[in-house]
């Protein structure tokens, strides 16, 4: 069976997460060997997946730590 | 985010409930941040999360001893939170519920990603530069709820399927179809945006490297 672009943008998601089985996983290799755009596509979504993982993306406000363990202080104390 | 440490986990807790009550801020100290980006995502209001953060922290604390070990101490309190997230939904009802389950997973819709024909990698060192940050979270923020939080879950927190599924109440097949049509929808709107981020080609001779 070969694969069409729709199809393996169908997978791209598991594809990245290691969830496809072996065969659709050859396929989807098979295909990304000629098809530039799929490529571009994937490794596009892939770059933005490692992105967001960085926690430079989403900081904590200043003292938001420092007054939840203030508040967990007030809470013990009162016991 | 810090791995959890399930062993670390059960030790403090049972230390904590036999009155060792000052490890408990060493115990919820890795669950903060997930706490209150779940709760921000929600709320979409910094001062609010902030101010349901606490609460939950609080009803982790008072209700500690219910915490059965059948899932994982940051599943609970995720859970927790998000009940405490729902309740302040509920209380300010002039607000926009933004639908928390508006959009169905087998609703159709347009999930085709952005089409390129070649792709330079953004590096990570890129985001020194603030602009790029402010791009992803704007994108991310510009989610469907649904598909914000799983995407928060996962791919920002990173936890797998089964403590996401767990912690947002649903199934790991909704976790695995929310994630995949998050991530198409942030390719389609990154990807032609993030382009100016990747650096220069390298130059093939090496002049003037």
């Amino acid at each position: 069976m070969r694969i069409d672009c729709k199809h393996v943008w169908e997978h791209i998601s598991a594809y990245i997460d290691g969830e496809v089985g072996a065969t659709l996983r050859a396929e989807i290799d098979r295909h990304l060997e000629t098809c530039e755009i799929c490529s571009a596509v994937l490794d596009s979504t892939r770059n933005v997946v490692v992105l967001m993982a960085d926690d430079r993306v989403f900081e904590l406000p200043a003292g938001f730590s420092s007054r939840l363990h203030a508040r967990l202080d007030r809470e013990m104390a009162e016991g | 985010m810090t791995a959890a440490n399930p062993e670390f986990e059960a030790d403090c807790i049972r230390r904590i409930l036999a009155g060792e009550t000052h490890l408990f801020h060493d115990l919820i100290r890795p669950c903060e941040r997930s706490i209150f980006f779940m709760l921000n995502s929600m709320l979409r209001d910094e001062t609010e999360a902030d101010d349901v953060a606490q609460e939950t922290v609080i009803k982790v604390y008072r209700n500690l001893h219910m915490f059965r070990g059948d899932s994982q101490f940051r599943t609970w309190v995720l859970s927790i939170a998000r009940n405490e997230g729902l309740g302040r939904l509920r209380k300010a009802e002039s607000r926009r519920e933004d639908s928390l389950d508006a959009l169905s997973d087998d609703q159709g819709g347009d999930y085709t990603p952005a089409v390129l024909t070649s792709w330079r990698e953004v590096p990570a060192k890129a985001l020194e530069q603030k602009e790029l940050g402010a791009i992803l979270r704007k994108a991310i923020e510009g989610l469907p709820e649904n598909y914000r939080n799983v995407v928060l879950l996962r791919d920002i927190e990173e936890m797998d399927v089964r403590e996401t599924a767990a912690a947002l109440d649903i199934t790991e097949g909704a976790v695995k179809v929310r994630l995949h049509r998050a991530r198409a929808l942030l390719q389609r709107d990154l990807a032609p945006k993030l382009k100016g981020f990747a650096p220069k080609r390298a130059r093939l001779f090496g002049w003037g490297a």
